[in-house]
């Protein structure tokens, strides 16, 4: 049984098509949009996913002053939040 | 049966038939159902969005039309973007849903196949619910909770109020659309009238006894609007049950009110095709599976946004944005025979107050159960003691994200 379900494991973490979202990653697009770049919320398209990443890390932490991005960080772990930093900036 | 293949968009002809690439159709083109057409276009399918109206008329911000701050025409959207991005957009209304031989047909009689339906059809206002308040009274006392006609003419009618007058708006029990839109009305109202109609008074009715952003609003009243607003919960008697046309006064079990101008927010339900479709319980809403969207009753049809029964989320414009994509993505791994990974989604909604004063509830939300469920220890409301400077960036990213979530659906 094993092997069927490390297979079935894989089959989940395997994205389905190009581009796919990690999971909650897709609902960030709903305030930073990848095609306005003079908003007042900032896009994230060509950011450093490292330096999102430890934006995420400082909100989940409360080191980074925020409005409603520390509400919305404490929902992610390290490694989700990473997942997510590396997949809204493409 | 005749196959509206122009509807189709020529590029995909009725390729459900021919066993070619996968078909989807969106049945609204709201927030939910525009969002969910474009990205299931960016995936690579086939789609077909069905919407009766060439312009949709947004909701979110409709309250700052009424209160005077923005004009209307701010509000409306088209479908061109869809289109160019090769969406096959039909101008119809959707009225039969044949899921075994997965069949949408239109008001023209033209019939639509498909592999996968989503529906987007927000919210019908129950007619049945308050004993004299059908739709012949929605235009003696408007609604405004569909914006377009009905925000106008509540916007008309708050400005032919002579100063120190009354108004009167009441709210619904939950379930409903935008959870802390009737306060946000609310707030709006009020300073409408604390700036142009200083002796006027605002009356509250309300159906329950605690709602979102409570803390924050009654705030806000208190140092904003005070002696203006009156708010009535339901343990004082808030609970309207009807309407009296003639006299002006809404009906409660302990007597009644009437305003110089009467905002009735009326229950609600899943849109029409919710119900045609089998997809609605007997609660009037849709459950789905959390993951994917799926009906929990009618099997490849998908229900997002205010219709569909999404647990811990509010039924909100981002919430349906959110869900659009989800399901976007959920449809493509299902028509490609892949599993659809437990879900993720927030939420962020924002309220104004006043000019320049915004409030927020945030959201995480998770499947526990098979119902979205809140994150423990994420989302909640903006801090009670924040500083101006904070309201004022609550405002102003308000304003962005309508911006932002409007170029998401619309183009």
């Amino acid at each position: 049984m094993a092997p069927r379900l490390a297979l079935s494991l894989l089959l989940q973490a395997m994205p389905a098509f190009a581009g796919e979202a990690p999971p909650g990653a897709s609902s960030c697009l709903g305030c930073h949009s990848p095609a306005r770049a003079d908003g007042a919320i900032p896009s994230l398209r060509g950011r450093d996913p490292a330096e999102v990443a430890a934006l995420l890390r400082a909100y989940r932490d409360g080191t980074a002053p925020a409005t409603v991005m520390d509400r919305l960080a404490r929902g992610f772990s390290e490694a989700e939040s990473r997942a997510i930093a590396a997949w809204v900036v493409r | 049966m005749r196959v509206a293949r122009r509807a189709l968009a020529g590029l995909f002809a009725a390729p459900a038939l021919a066993q070619a690439a996968p078909v989807v159709v969106v049945v609204g083109g709201g927030f939910g159902g525009a969002s969910c057409a474009r990205a299931l276009r960016r995936n690579g399918l086939a789609v077909t969005l069905v919407e009766p109206h060439a312009t949709y008329t947004a909701c979110p911000f409709s309250n700052t039309v009424i209160a005077g701050l923005r004009p209307m025409e701010r509000q409306r959207f088209g479908y061109g973007a869809l289109r160019d991005q090769g969406i096959g957009v039909a101008h119809q209304a959707a009225t039969g849903v044949d899921a075994t031989a997965r069949r949408v047909t239109l008001a023209d009689g033209s019939v639509l196949p498909y592999d996968r339906l989503v529906l987007s059809p927000g919210i019908a206002l129950r007619f049945d619910a308050l004993a004299g308040y059908d739709e012949a009274a929605a235009e003696v006392m408007p609604h405004a909770w569909h914006a377009g006609a009905q925000t106008e003419l509540l916007r008309a009618r708050l400005e032919a109020m002579e100063d120190g007058g009354t108004v009167v708006l009441t709210v619904p029990a939950n379930p409903y659309r935008c959870p802390p839109g009737p306060y946000e009305r609310a707030s709006l109202v009020a300073h409408y009238l604390r700036t142009r109609k200083p002796r006027s008074k605002l009356l509250v009715l309300d159906a329950k006894d605690a709602f979102s952003k409570q803390r924050l609003f009654e705030a806000a009243w208190a140092a904003l609007y005070p002696g203006l607003l009156e708010y009535v919960p339901l343990s004082g008697g808030g609970r309207v049950t009807g309407v009296n046309l003639a006299a002006r006064e809404v009906v409660t079990e302990f007597g009644n009110h009437a305003g110089d101008v009467v905002n009735v927010i009326p229950p609600q339900r899943a849109g029409d095709i919710a119900r045609i479709a089998g997809t609605a319980d007997r609660s009037g809403w849709c459950p789905v599976d959390p993951a994917s969207f799926e009906s929990r009753l009618v099997p490849n049809v998908h229900v997002i946004g205010d219709a569909c029964i999404a647990g811990a989320m509010p039924k909100s414009a981002f919430a349906a944005n959110a869900q659009a994509r989800v399901c976007a993505d959920a449809i493509t791994r299902l028509l490609r025979g892949a599993p659809v990974p437990e879900p993720r989604l927030l939420n962020t909604c924002y309220s104004l107050v006043g000019p320049g004063y915004g409030i927020s509830v945030a959201g995480v939300y998770r499947a526990v159960e098979g119902v979205l469920a809140d994150s423990p220890g994420a989302g909640g409301i903006s801090p009670l003691d924040a500083p101006p400077a904070f309201r004022e960036a609550e405002a102003l990213y308000a304003e962005d994200w309508f911006a932002t979530i409007t170029a998401d659906a619309f183009g």
